[in-house]
């Protein structure tokens, strides 16, 4: 009984979360005429996948989100890992201050910052450039990289720290030499949510970018238009393709990610 | 040693370069040897350690606390960008927002959103722990499953639910009673359908979440609990849940934070249609700015819709106190 309630529950839970995306991959490989029927479609094509890059610049806006991901998490990496260091072993004066600044950031509303910056990037002639996009997430994404690394170097003993000062290095060859290295699982999970996070962000990309050779994958796809109607195998095909590698990353590394998402959660 | 020591820490204030001997297991002066005490401080220490933190702390000034004090300011102003006008008008913005009753629709939406989303993502988030945490061999595969929403970028999800719930050919629109609902056309039932993009968007984290918390309750209890007599619903009422209080609370707040902000699930699904019945906070705020170009009175909406988040976060603030951070 409780066992059957268990099988059901399951079968449930995992088809509301595949469920939706399998739909969106049978429809990404349906012939553009059975669009319309609900049963399993007669034969595969990739008509779908070959019109999502024909008559725009889907190539180039996959291009620019791989440029914008990838360069945000270097920053995010660059800035945060000497940052988490000094924040979990190092004693000095505003310590907590940035520890609740960064907390705070993380809790702004993404709109609450649009108008100025928008004004901002316009003034330093910076709008439709992928820059426009790099140095806000970069920023946005900083206090996740905080908290994640943070808690790695905490973990570390602190017995290798002191060993490397007695050896005569300084904090930041500590650092550099010693606990970096020993940090690389957290660098790769915090590279895998920041990615993440660059990846699918919409506001910014939206407001910063408007010329269509510009923009980055989520907002290609919400403008993605037909001439006549909204071409629904097309975006089908058009989310598989920006979906599908995050999918595989995320169960390759499934353990890390979800370390790195509950990290702190539950301690609290 | 003592005297030695402290010729080694006036040194070490003169000059950056550091001797091995001071190696920054004593705080400066003769504070005791504290082998429990986690940091390591000197006078050059703590610069470098200012050094590093520098990067971090400029971004977040720059990019960050400055353009939400900038945004204040601009919500002082009557700013039209096309007409390069701009006049101060004090409070009028906020004036003229209280009878502003789309703002009082947008807040009202907001709040609706936000609480039925996450009371539900929790309850289903719950479920599904609950069936991860149970010791059987499909979990696997749900944990798995459970990734999917949670790896697909907002606006994707939006677009695939927008797909099943068209009034055609949607799968949703088949498979619900009542084949004619048009879910994303009609006042009432579009933000529900909102509403189920949220939840079937961000249950996983949810579920995550309450996993580790359910993983850090000894199983011993649920063991003796057991001799005693105790049933699996009993069990749940008075060991489960009260043990993973301080877990939903985080959860809790965590998402009602991210709901109250939100903009790409509902503006992809709906544009904040029909009749401006699923337009949030954010929303009306983006409309306001990027289509009209009416920078005061956007800045002012979006200055609201900080505040009430940051009404939330004070909230948490005080339940789970500043320091958790620490891992406290």
């Amino acid at each position: 009984m409780k066992k059957a309630a268990l099988w059901f529950g399951l079968v449930a839970a995992i088809t509301f979360c595949a469920g939706p995306f399998v739909w969106q991959m049978i429809t990404s490989i349906r012939p553009e005429s059975e669009l319309t029927s609900l049963g399993m479609p007669s034969t595969m094509t990739f008509e779908s996948y070959t019109g999502a890059f024909h008559g725009r610049p889907f190539g180039q806006v996959i291009v620019n989100s791989v440029i914008v991901a990838v360069i945000t998490t270097l920053f995010c990496l660059a800035v945060g890992a000497s940052a988490a260091f000094a924040l979990a072993k190092l004693e000095f004066r505003g310590r907590k201050v940035l520890l609740f600044a960064s907390l705070a950031v993380s809790m702004f509303p993404p709109i609450a910052t649009v108008s100025p910056l928008y004004l901002i990037i316009r003034n330093v002639g910076l709008l439709d450039n992928l820059t426009s996009l790099i140095i806000p997430y970069t920023t946005f994404a900083l206090p996740l990289t905080l908290w994640i690394l943070t808690g790695f170097f905490e973990d570390i003993p602190d017995e290798l720290y002191r060993a490397a000062r007695v050896d005569g290095c300084s904090p930041f060859q500590a650092f550099w030499k010693v606990l970096l290295p020993l940090a690389a699982p957290g660098l790769a999970t915090t590279a895998i949510l920041v990615f993440i996070f660059s990846w699918n962000e919409f506001l910014y990309a939206l407001t910063f970018i408007s010329t269509p050779e510009k923009r980055t994958i989520p907002v290609a796809i919400s403008l993605f238009a037909g001439e006549h109607k909204e071409p629904w195998g097309e975006i089908a095909a058009a989310s598989v393709i920006a979906t599908l590698p995050l999918i595989v990353v995320t169960m390759f590394f499934q353990r890390k990610i979800v370390a790195g998402l509950t990290a702190g959660a539950v301690k609290g | 040693m003592t005297a030695k020591h402290a010729e080694n820490v006036d040194r070490g204030s003169l000059s950056p370069k550091l001797t091995p001997e001071h190696s920054g297991l004593r705080k400066s002066g003769d504070a005791p040897f504290d082998a429990a005490k986690k940091k390591h401080a000197g006078q050059s220490d703590r610069r470098q350690a200012q050094l590093m933190v520098l990067p971090a702390v400029v971004i977040l000034v720059v990019v960050a606390f400055y353009p939400i004090l900038a945004t204040m300011w601009l919500s002082l102003h009557r700013m039209i960008l096309v007409f390069h006008e701009e006049t101060f008008v004090g409070l009028g913005n906020y004036g003229f927002l209280l009878s502003d009753p789309r703002f009082w629709s947008a807040l009202s939406n907001t709040a609706y959103f936000a609480a039925v989303a996450v009371v539900i993502e929790l309850i289903l988030g719950l479920g599904f722990a609950l069936i991860l945490n149970a010791a059987f061999p499909g979990r696997s595969l749900l944990r798995a499953a459970i990734l999917v929403p949670w790896a697909i970028p907002t606006v994707v999800s939006a677009k695939l639910w927008a797909w099943l719930f068209n009034p055609e050919y949607g799968l949703v629109t088949h498979l619900l009673p009542g084949h004619d609902v048009n879910w994303l056309g009609m006042p009432g039932y579009a933000m529900h359908a909102a509403i189920l993009v949220d939840v079937w968007k961000t249950t996983p984290f949810v579920a995550l979440l309450l996993l580790a918390g359910l993983q850090t309750i000894p199983q011993d209890i649920y063991k003796a609990a057991s001799v005693d007599g105790a049933g699996t619903i009993r069990q749940f009422f008075s060991i489960t849940l009260p043990l993973l209080r301080n877990t939903i609370v985080v959860t809790l707040i965590f998402r009602t934070l991210d709901a109250s902000r939100v903009f790409d699930a509902v503006y992809v699904l709906t544009e904040g249609g029909p009749a401006n019945t699923t337009e949030t906070l954010s929303i009306y705020a983006y409309k306001t700015l990027m289509r009209v170009g009416d920078f005061g009175y956007g800045s002012t909406l979006s200055v609201v819709t900080f505040l009430c988040v940051m009404g939330i976060s004070l909230v948490y603030l005080k339940v789970l106190g500043v320091e958790r951070g620490k891992g406290a």
